[in-house]
């Protein structure tokens, strides 16, 4: 019966524990550089080929070996995540609003970031379509189908998805032409539209896969490159789209996050990611992810495969994000005042 | 069992059965059914495959960390709190145990809340830990307490009622019989509740590492980083990839499966 | 500690030692891991006046959480009540082929991640899904409505009803229930009249669990229900969605709401329990 023996137990269980804890966390240290790109939903196949291509392109080029690591979700989440400390090194989001609030909130980046890069920041561009099943079964043209009775329209929800907000707008643009720049017009269309909606899901992936995997909704309202990433790959030969009338110019941005990349030492590497992505090689595997890249080298080379449509920017008919958001969809704005009724 | 004067009769019997056995597939069995057939739909080279993709052992191995931490601290601590609410009175004694039942009750989503406020950029002690870089929130020990959390009471839930019915006499004797408080915890307490014990940690590690909620607030869904099973499962089949999203869960699943058998023997032990 | 405690009669005399020390680490851990994570929430929440506080909980959108989240608890809960007590009372008294398997199995949710049960549910009953597509033709929509919630709910609080009885329906005492039937009883008034009054206490305990736990339900919900503001959508979600349009304040205050009817359920369950002590001789 040995007295000590309980104190000499959980000794050494508390050693153990403690060497676990050191050697994972030592494990974690000493890696390559590496950079922390948060990123919005629908980019996940995009960014895994751009970080490939990129980490071998600053090989080559400084014998420095990179890790890159993702996060996805939604881009109002994501922004809030980088708020709350997620250590970003760049963010690329799907609108200006949210990298604004990372900038507003945390003091992360100046305010002026988004003139920093060219085009607004935002290296390719997207714009809203709609998917249908093949044959269009339910004739689906332009927005004004979407609001007939039976019609039943798959979009996520607006507070929490960055591209259910491009959504959101692009209706309320084609509404505003439709009625000679009627607001009250724009939201009585908005309203009856989301009327039609079954399901609100929380990022543009889900909704995709409301459509495409639960055979839910007539009509899916999707990011230009996720509707074509539908046709090409997962819903192969069952889908179409179609393009209306009108659309919404979508300028998803990218930003370089100063205080994070100064305390990690990333910055000239995250610059260089950065620009990058404006460079050919970057706006080639864009291209072939579905954005409508800048550089009109790349550009001419896929015309094809982006159908031409009629564009209206953020700034022309809404007055800019800040703007939008405010009326729109923070507490009590449009999209709360039409789900009241 | 019952003797025929207080059975029923024997349709009604079977009736009861049927619908008991209805209800049951309807909720546990198709459901648990689904996620095997779904995994395995596209074969089993795929099956194993989706298994050992990179991204998904990092999600194995964090979730077992994080198990590996969190099962032997709410140990030492549920040991700790039974004793002191067994075998002894005092006042205040249904608050702390009330307290100790909280997080069992708290909504996963507050859980991470919580630990939001504390620990985030903007948080409480925000500035305090960005000044001494210590990485909380979105990181793997954000990720452990969270988990620590919402797992807090399993196995002082479970030992508290099995040392109330067993009594202090056992312990008393052998105090009167001349050994110290840790002698006798390690040979007359620890022997008598070890199965209860044992059923408390195992329900104690499912849960761990199932968590989905709370640990979805704080991770930052890092890939390869900071994803646990669980919120690789989501990412998964967020990326339309049924199968490999339908395989993960099938190990959580599998993993239920154990946890079920294990606790069958343990309670015929006891 | 030893003075202290013997000076001011907290705890009643014992021979047992470790009082302090085990007491003493308890309060420590739970004051750490538990009491000021959650004080947060109330100093966070504290930054608004009474008026705006009540403006935040009874805006409609939230009235609308509570009553979906309140009401497919409930709703849940009762299905468990009764189809629980069904499952008990099949298990403890019948034979059947099987039953050690079925026996084994209502602890799933228990074991079960929430997350995964949330796709499992949503597969199973889509209307292209194993049991959604019969429910198709009838219009019944299992997915994307209060009944998919409904649905997920009820699977979550399944083991609760049925583990609390089955111990006290195996417990009862036979000679009860043949004494009332050689006084002319027929098993029907039997059941209602001496079996049910009986194992009342711990149907009551096991009803009240399986609502507590769904209440705050997440990971198994948002799969199933389609989230739609006003109609589908649960209150632990909307306050993820208050936290991520940056209204921590908003986030906080649901969250204080929900703590505070967490806390009275765990209390009226742990006075339940004790109430069903009482009445079981020992």
């Amino acid at each position: 019966m040995k007295t000590n023996k309980p104190q000499t137990w959980i000794q050494t269980a508390l050693l153990t524990i403690g060497s676990i804890l050191m050697i994972v966390m030592s494990i974690q240290a000493g890696q390559n550089i590496t950079l922390l790109n948060v990123s919005y939903d629908p980019t996940r196949e995009f960014y895994q080929d751009f970080n490939a291509a990129f980490a071998k392109y600053w090989e080559a080029k400084t014998q420095q070996k990179i890790t890159i690591n993702q996060s996805h979700g939604g881009s109002g989440k994501q922004a809030r995540s980088v708020i709350d400390g997620l250590d970003a090194d760049i963010v690329t989001l799907a609108l200006a609003y949210d990298i604004d609030a990372i900038s507003e909130k945390a003091t992360l980046l100046p305010k002026n970031w988004q003139t920093r890069l060219p085009n607004n920041s935002s290296p390719y561009t997207s714009t809203i379509v709609f998917l249908v099943k093949k044959g269009n079964p339910k004739g689906i043209k332009d927005w004004g189908d979407l609001v007939k009775p039976g019609i039943s329209v798959i979009t996520p929800n607006p507070k929490t998805s960055g591209g259910a907000r491009w959504n959101y707008l692009a209706a309320w643009g084609y509404a505003l032409k439709q009625n000679g720049g009627d607001e009250n017009k724009a939201k009585d269309f908005v309203a009856r539209l989301y009327k039609n909606v079954p399901v609100l899901d929380s990022g543009a992936r889900g909704s995709t896969t409301t459509f495409i995997e639960r055979g839910i909704g007539d009509v899916l309202i999707a990011w230009e490159n996720e509707a074509l990433l539908s046709v090409t790959d997962i819903g192969k030969d069952k889908y179409e789209i179609v393009v209306p009338s009108v659309s919404i110019l979508a300028e998803p941005p990218v930003a370089l996050v100063d205080k994070n990349v100064d305390k990690h030492g990333t910055r000239a590497l995250a610059e260089a990611y950065l620009n990058y992505l404006y460079s050919p090689e970057g706006q080639e595997i864009s291209a072939k992810h579905h954005y409508r890249p800048r550089l009109a080298s790349v550009a001419v080379k896929y015309a094809n495969k982006f159908p031409k449509v009629t564009l209206f920017t953020m700034d022309e008919l809404f007055g800019g994000w800040q703007k939008a958001q405010k009326t729109h969809f923070n507490d009590g704005g449009t999209f709360d005042q039409i789900y009241q009724h | 069992m019952s003797t025929p004067i207080i059975t029923e009769k024997k349709w009604l019997r079977i009736l009861l059965t049927s619908i008991s056995l209805l209800f049951m597939s309807l909720f546990l069995l198709v459901p648990l059914g689904t996620i095997f057939y779904a995994a395995l739909q596209k074969g089993l080279l795929l099956y194993v495959t989706s298994l050992i993709e990179p991204d998904a052992l990092a999600a194995i191995r964090l979730t077992l960390l994080t198990a590996t931490i969190a099962v032997p601290i709410n140990l030492i601590f549920g040991v700790c709190a039974a004793w002191a609410i067994a075998k002894f009175n005092f006042i205040g004694k249904q608050l702390l145990i009330t307290l100790i039942d909280l997080p069992f009750t708290v909504s996963p989503v507050i859980s991470g809340l919580i630990f939001v406020l504390l620990f985030g950029a903007q948080g409480f002690l925000g500035p305090w830990l960005i000044q001494h870089n210590i990485k909380i929130l979105f990181a793997v020990p954000g990720i452990v307490l969270a988990t620590i959390f919402i797992t807090f009471p399993y196995v002082a839930r479970e030992l508290i009622p099995l040392m109330q019915a067993q009594g202090n006499d056992q312990e008393e004797a052998a105090l009167t019989l001349g050994a110290n408080g840790w002698q006798t915890f390690f040979h007359i307490t620890l022997p008598n509740i070890r199965w209860g014990l044992l059923y408390g940690v195992i329900l104690l590690n499912a849960r761990a590492m199932g968590e989905f909620g709370a640990v979805s607030v704080v991770s930052g869904h890092i890939r390869g980083l900071t994803n646990t099973i669980p919120l690789h499962v989501e990412i998964l089949y967020n990326e339309y990839n049924f199968v490999a999203a339908f395989a993960m869960a099938s190990i959580l699943a599998l993993l239920a499966l154990f946890t079920l058998v294990a606790k069958t023997v343990v309670e015929w032990k006891l | 500690m030893e003075p202290l405690i013997k000076f001011t009669n907290i705890k009643e005399k014992s021979v047992l030692p470790g009082f302090g020390i085990t007491v003493g680490f308890t309060i420590l851990y739970l004051s750490l891991m538990v009491l000021i994570p959650i004080s947060m929430l109330f100093i966070k929440t504290s930054a608004l006046t009474w008026p705006q506080f009540w403006e935040v909980i009874s805006a409609p959108r939230v009235v609308a959480s509570y009553r979906l989240s309140f009401g497919a608890s409930l709703l849940g809960a009762l299905i468990n009540a009764v189809f629980g007590f069904l499952v008990a009372w099949v298990l403890v008294r019948y034979p059947f082929p099987g039953k050690k398997i079925i026996d084994v199995l209502v602890d799933l949710p228990f074991a079960l991640p929430t997350a995964v049960a949330g796709i499992a549910l949503t597969t199973t009953y889509a209307s292209n899904g194993v049991l959604g597509r019969f429910l198709e033709p009838l219009g019944i929509k299992a997915v994307f409505s209060p009944l998919g919630v409904v649905i997920a709910l009820t699977f979550i609080g399944l083991p609760f009803v049925v583990r609390t009885l089955q111990p006290v329906l195996q417990d009862l005492d036979p000679e009860i229930e043949e004494a009332a039937a050689c006084l002319g009883a027929n098993r029907f008034k039997t059941f209602f009249q001496v079996i049910l009054p009986a194992v009342f206490p711990a149907l009551m305990t096991g009803f009240a669990l399986a609502f507590a736990r769904a209440l705050g339900e997440y990971g198994s919900v948002i799969f199933i229900s389609g989230n739609m503001p006003m109609r589908t959508e649960i209150t632990p979600l909307l306050m993820i969605t208050k936290l991520e349009q940056y209204d921590y304040t908003g986030a906080t205050a649901i969250a204080v709401v929900m703590l505070v009817v967490s806390f009275s359920l765990l209390l009226t369950i742990n006075l339940l329990q004790w109430w069903s002590h009482e009445d079981q001789p020992n």
